[in-house]
């Protein structure tokens, strides 16, 4: 045990130093920080534009959102990124435990995602006048945990994907737009059509953010307990579907002798 | 054309100019629904499209320079007799006229999922108007190519400049929202003035005005570029830092 959870929280962590050495100040204030805030303007002042919803409703939606960017492209890339590191094989090679290889990573793009949510609630209290409750303010942490949380699963099916696919970045890009439309962001689910919102219910970010928006209304943590524990349903359910397709494609990469081949 | 034959076969450009604005335009056309702006499909659907046009000029222009910075072969440019502007020129007017494909797919798209009319009130102005602002924004784009030169994190700076962009050239809301201290940057910006060219042979309005300040300002970018490209070139060759990534 104690070895699987050094492998976790360690080999997690210096996976993360290893494959993000390239961030810098100057490459992460403008893509993590800079990017999110100005989405977060230009989407409150579409909608105000629209007359479609509250300020509100865009403020939560964005900010809870953007720890995708985190989620997604960072899960991705932690465990892609092996592959176009060259590194791949000697990673498999070693007899670590694969579930803790897989879900270390998870950890600091977690801790990533969290930081970047709050600096856009942050920036929407600061520039926008998003006004909540001192007292909802830990259950929206919570919430965002929980959402953070699914998201890198969802990421952590991506990256599987990318251990086979060429062109993962593309698939990272298209679910984080994707996930703009569905999930409730910025358009209601009642106004999308039927199929969309199904789809959107099998997404991590929508529970999660029709919870935050009841809990910034005033509502208690215990009364959105029911998206909550959705949102980390939907999370069990990527990070298991993950692991397995993880298993699946190293068992078949090394099957074909195609583990570092592009 | 080899640059355009390039990144029109490249997932990402695609992504960019293709899928990207369809899905920002049907975010626009949900809110326009559920608020009372319904009648105002086609400005969603033009703004979308010219949100693909400037992410692709923008990240065509950040990634060509990083692109030869991976490859080892721009110091083989800035050693080449021709100016650096000359050379990149044709690469910032082939990005730019893939980002035509963003308006296309977002008309199209409006089109057929929404029953968006395009019914343009000046057709062959609106035939002129983008090409010019395709070429202005194009132009811009070789502006922001000359900094990519001295600063290392071009991909981080174009994920940053998308955004902005959009909000104060007005793509898909009024400026009139934004605070009164942006209003010049809007002036400055091709894109504002190529939205609303393209906007008002669309729907309506003056044409010529925002025409004339698109063809204007991109004989500015030119300007801009050749000295830009000079001065940062220089500074890159003089810090050493031309081929670090």
């Amino acid at each position: 045990m104690r070895r699987w959870l050094s492998t976790f929280f360690i080999g997690g962590l210096i996976a993360y130093r290893g494959l993000f050495n390239w961030i810098r100040p100057a490459m992460y204030i403008p893509t993590m920080l800079g990017s999110p805030l100005f989405q977060l303007i230009f989407f409150t002042k579409l909608g105000q534009f629209a007359h479609a919803e509250s300020r509100d409703f865009y403020i939560v939606g964005n900010s809870v959102q953007v720890c995708a960017m985190s989620s997604v492209y960072g899960m991705t890339m932690a465990v892609a990124n092996e592959r176009w590191f060259g590194t791949l094989g000697p990673l498999l090679a070693s007899p670590a435990n694969r579930a803790a290889v897989f879900l270390g990573r998870g950890v600091p793009v977690l801790a990533n995602g969290l930081l970047v949510s709050a600096f856009t609630f942050g920036a929407g209290v600061l520039l926008l006048g998003f006004r909540p409750g001192a007292g909802s303010i830990p259950a929206l942490a919570v919430i965002v945990l929980a959402t953070v949380t699914s998201c890198t699963c969802f990421g952590m099916l991506l990256g599987s994907i990318g251990l086979r696919a060429k062109d993962f970045f593309f698939a990272a890009n298209l679910a984080y737009f994707l996930m703009l439309l569905f999930c409730g962001v910025n358009v209601p689910l009642a106004s999308l059509p039927g199929w969309m919102s199904a789809v959107g219910r099998c997404l991590p970010l929508t529970h999660g953010i029709a919870a935050a928006r009841e809990v910034a209304a005033g509502r208690s943590l215990g009364s959105v307990a029911g998206l909550v524990w959705t949102e980390l349903g939907v999370a069990v359910a990527y990070a298991v579907a993950a692991y397995l397709l993880f298993r699946i494609l190293e068992r078949e990469s090394r099957r074909t002798a195609v583990l570092d081949a592009y | 054309m080899t640059n355009l034959k390039m990144v029109s076969t490249s997932a990402f450009f695609l992504l960019t100019s293709t899928v990207q604005p369809v899905v920002f335009a049907t975010v626009a056309f949900y809110m326009y629904r559920t608020g009372d702006r319904a009648g105002t499909l086609l400005y969603a659907a033009l703004g979308a499209g010219m949100m693909g046009v400037w992410s692709t000029t923008l990240f065509g222009s950040g990634g060509m320079i990083q692109w030869q910075r991976w490859q080892g072969t721009l110091e083989l440019g800035v050693g080449s007799p021709p100016g650096m502007a000359l050379i990149y020129l044709p690469f910032s007017l082939a990005n730019a006229f893939t980002g035509m494909y963003a308006l296309a797919a977002t008309l199209v798209w409006g089109r057929l999922v929404f029953g968006v009319p395009l019914d343009f009130v000046h057709p062959w102005l609106f035939a002129l108007a983008l090409p010019a602002t395709v070429i202005s924004l194009g132009l811009m784009g070789l502006v922001l190519a000359s900094t990519f030169i001295l600063y290392r994190y071009a991909n981080a700076m174009a994920n940053l400049l998308e955004y902005p962009v959009w909000i104060a050239s007005g793509l898909v809301f009024s400026t009139s929202l934004l605070p009164g201290w942006t209003r010049p940057i809007s002036w400055i910006l091709p894109p504002y003035w190529g939205v609303l060219a393209l906007r008002h042979a669309a729907l309506g309005g003056g044409v010529w005005v925002p025409l004339a300040m698109v063809v204007v300002l991109g004989i500015g970018s030119v300007a801009i570029a050749t000295f830009t490209f000079r001065i940062f070139e220089h500074l890159a060759r003089d810090r050493a830092t031309l081929s670090l990534t």
